[in-house]
């Protein structure tokens, strides 16, 4: 099984390895969310649902939906 | 006198796009520290020096220019459209210092469309703090353009822009990436498919789907043999073409900017430890919402008090001062008790504004937006819907207007339906009085039990909002594909002329624009209830006084007064009234608050002037609106009309009615068809009547 962000708890960071659908949306590539770049969870709502992250620079905030389709490798 | 040169500040949402406008313009447009604040096209002149203007477009915040939102849309559209009137010759592209680097992508995007293109690194202030620093000269050589450093917060930079504008021409309009590199082959097939047209420019057509003018993807495809890719392939590429651009990026900035990541002192970590905290960022939400609804209701009443003695003096005096005539008494007991209806709530209303203005500055809306998104989806709405949702106690229409940010459209639809059913500002007049009026003021627990039902109409309001969403989202069969990011922005200290400008442009306009309406409504209503047709109106005098005689007296306080209320009833307004009292009486309302009911539909607020100037006809004494309603009695049942049960039934009636014609435009716009609104005027107001006449039955 592939660890997806949607796995990382808060205080985790990783390294973003792919995506396993084509609809993770453009906007969040344009944000930073690109292979290659450093991710880590800042927060996260009850439910683990929003995460809160520091996306390469970039805070913001994303849905576990599209959370469970970036693959990454931890960091620790 | 040469033409002024057309400017557009373009840039990722909340990098001080509009800050900037405003030091260029000299314009107070708003500005807030949350992603989305500007999302209509705003204009304005600003005078460079040699005698030069520019026309300035601010615009909406778009992370790209692949648009995927509606506010984003605009951005796209003016920059695709040569033929627009507002097509810029020169761009300036408005970034974060702190976020330089995402701030970019759009940045070369711009560039690559052939538009002459500045770089504004805003936000200048911030880099000391944040341990940035900027090789300026060697990123002006490998971006090939002007960068102006700026503080739009502290004024500085503004003058270089200006210089750069005035000498546009001189720009390269060299590309800095070739995107065509993603696919030569398909390029190359668009090339010679359009020789004439810039081939970035194509790209950008193809692969989105928004109006261009004569331009749009099904043409492209139609006027020549071009064949384009399907949709999944397009979306691959568009996530190359991102890639590479950061790979430039990233190029430009390892020579040009170093961050000491020891010197960023982290407030925003510290603060959103707690903030946004699974169990103390509701705690502190909520706490912040109470102390609000406390302090608007106890902070404001004195001033209150002494705006409501004012006018009712005010009149007094117009009365005794100006020569007798009907012209006196149309301003004494028509215009003068229907402005002081709405000018006694601007203290409320003031501090509304106040304090969701201040959220908004400060970063904390967004913190609000991550806490509840996932409360919210289980209603059919987005995380993003809490600020339409709380703007809307402000007023509807803004609050209609900021859900464009919401990429979902059934979610934003959801959003546009349920916002009035929040309690607007324009209620606030109504609910204060009535309240007033039929609830003790006493305290409970150390809370104003005044205060609580305030809060508690504030909580029906919302809850209400929140339930509909939840039966529409069950009812709509809309699919549409759902995605949620938002940006967190830094926190930041409210500035105080932005807060204290915001303030006083929504309170302005809520005065005129509520002003203009009471003061023409009280007009026609006075005019109404002093004229009348018929005997029983011009011989009132005589017909009241023959009930009396020597055996029967009368003083002649009570008998000027029964003559007064006899020709109310039979005047124009009062024939009306008594129309519509069957339909209002089962709810505990005379025939006075139909009428006043009636008026509404043009605009809450004029509930409460409409009153004041029905009830001060053809009285003489100097009272204050309050003193009148509460001398009222029900015709029907006797004793006091504003009885808890009518009180309550009334207070629900303007919590659940969608009076608000600007409301209703602005969703027939926003929804491009008059179904929406419709579904609403009618959906509210029935279901306002019901609860009414629930709430009225089985509480009397
Ligand atoms: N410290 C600092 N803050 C700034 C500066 N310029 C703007 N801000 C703040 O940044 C926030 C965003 O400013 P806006 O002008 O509303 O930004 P915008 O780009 O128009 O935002 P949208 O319309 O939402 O896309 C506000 O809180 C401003 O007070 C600056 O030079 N320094
Ligand atoms: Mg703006």
């Amino acid at each position: 099984m592939k660890l997806t962000l949607a796995q990382l708890r808060c205080g985790q960071r990783g390294i973003i390895k792919d995506f396993s659908t084509e609809d993770v949306p453009l906007k969040l590539l344009e944000m930073g969310c690109l292979p290659g770049n450093e991710v880590e969870v800042l927060q996260t709502a009850p439910f683990m649902d929003p995460m809160y992250l520091n996306m390469n620079g970039s805070h913001l905030a994303i849905r576990k939906e599209t959370a469970l389709h970036i693959e990454i490798e931890l960091i620790d | 006198m040469s033409k002024q040169i057309n400017v557009a500040l373009i840039g990722n949402p909340n990098t001080g796009k509009t800050s900037v406008f405003n030091q260029l313009t000299g314009l107070n447009q708003k500005v807030g520290n949350y992603p989305g604040i500007t999302v209509e096209k705003k204009e304005g002149i600003c005078k460079l020096p040699r005698g030069l203007k520019a026309h300035i477009i601010d615009l909406p915040g778009t992370y790209s220019l692949n648009a995927s939102s509606l506010d984003e849309n605009v951005v796209i559209e003016l920059l695709l459209n040569k033929n627009d009137k507002d097509y810029p010759d020169v761009a300036v592209v408005v970034s974060d210092v702190e976020n330089l680097k995402r701030n970019l992508l759009l940045f070369t995007q711009v560039k690559d469309l052939g538009i002459p293109t500045i770089l504004v690194v805003n936000m200048a202030d911030r880099m000391e703090r944040k341990g940035i620093s900027l090789d300026i000269e060697r990123l002006e050589e490998k971006l090939r353009t002007k960068i102006a450093l700026v503080s739009a917060r502290k004024n500085t930079g503004i003058d270089e822009l200006k210089e750069f504008i005035i000498n546009y021409k001189h720009l390269s309009t060299e590309p800095c990436v070739n995107a065509s590199v993603i696919d030569p082959e398909y390029f190359e097939g668009l090339r010679s498919a359009y020789p004439n047209q810039s081939l970035y420019k194509l790209w950008l057509v193809i692969t989105q789907d928004v109006n261009f003018g004569n331009l749009n993807r099904n043409e492209l495809a139609k006027t020549s043999g071009f064949q384009t890719k399907p949709e999944s392939d397009l979306k691959r590429l568009q996530q190359k073409e991102t890639i590479l651009r950061y790979q430039f990026i990233n190029g430009v900035l390892k020579e040009s900017m170093s961050v000491d990541a020891r010197a960023a002192k982290d407030l925003r970590s510290r603060l959103d430890r707690v903030l946004t905290h699974k169990v103390w960022g509701y705690v502190i939400f909520f706490a912040i919402l109470l102390l609000i609804f406390q302090a608007i209701y106890n902070w404001s009443s004195y001033p209150m008090d002494m705006i409501d003695e004012a006018f009712a003096q005010l009149s007094e005096w117009a009365k005794n001062t100006l020569p007798e005539g009907a012209f006196t008494n149309l301003i004494a007991e028509g215009v003068i008790p229907g402005l002081g209806g709405i000018v006694i709530f601007i203290p409320q209303i003031a501090f509304l504004f106040l304090f969701i203005s201040i959220l908004e500055e400060s970063g904390y809306m967004s913190r609000v937006v991550f806490l509840m998104d996932r409360v919210m989806r289980r209603f059919g709405l987005s995380g993003k819907s809490v600020v339409p949702l709380v703007s809307g106690t402000a007023c509807a229409i803004p609050a209609v207007m900021a859900t464009r940010n919401i990429e979902n459209w059934k979610e934003r639809l959801i959003t546009i339906l349920v916002v009035p059913f929040t309690t607007c500002s324009a209620r606030l007049p109504v609910y204060l009085i009535i309240i007033a009026l039929v609830i003790p003021d006493r305290s409970f627990w150390g809370f104003n039990l005044q205060g609580l039902t305030l809060m508690l109409l504030y909580l029906i309001g919302f809850g209400t909002a929140i339930a509909s969403a939840w039966i529409l989202n069950k009812i709509l069969k809309i699919r549409s594909k759902s995605y949620f990011v938002i940006e967190m922005p830094n926190y930041k200290l409210p500035m105080l002329k932005n807060v204290g400008i915001n303030v006083v442009e929504k309170t302005k306009s809520f005065v005129f624009g509520a002003g203009k309406i009471i003061l023409a409504i009280s007009i026609v209503l006075w005019v109404l209830a002093s004229y009348g047709p018929g005997e029983k109106f011009n011989n009132a005098e005589e017909i009241v006084s023959a009930n009396y005689s020597e055996e029967n007296p009368v003083s002649k306080a009570d008998l000027d007064e029964e003559i007064a209320s006899y020709k109310l009833r039979n005047s124009y307004i009062g024939i009306m009234g008594k129309g519509i009292e069957p339909v209002v009486a089962p709810l505990g309302y005379d025939w006075k608050i139909g009428i006043a009911i009636i008026s509404s539909f043009a605009a809450r607020e004029v509930f409460v002037g409409t009153l004041a100037t029905i009830y001060s006809v053809g009285s003489d004494e100097e009272e204050t609106i309050k003193n009148r309603m509460a001398a009222e009695t029900n015709p029907i049942l006797g004793g006091p009309l504003f009885t808890f049960a009518s009180g309550i039934s009334l207070l629900l009636f303007y919590a659940f009615a969608m009076q608000c014609m600007s409301t209703l435009a602005i969703v027939k716009r926003e929804t491009n068809t008059w179904k929406w609104p419709l579904f609403q005027l009618v959906g509210m107001s029935a279901f306002a009547y019901l609860v009414a006449l629930a709430a009225f039955q089985l509480l009397k």
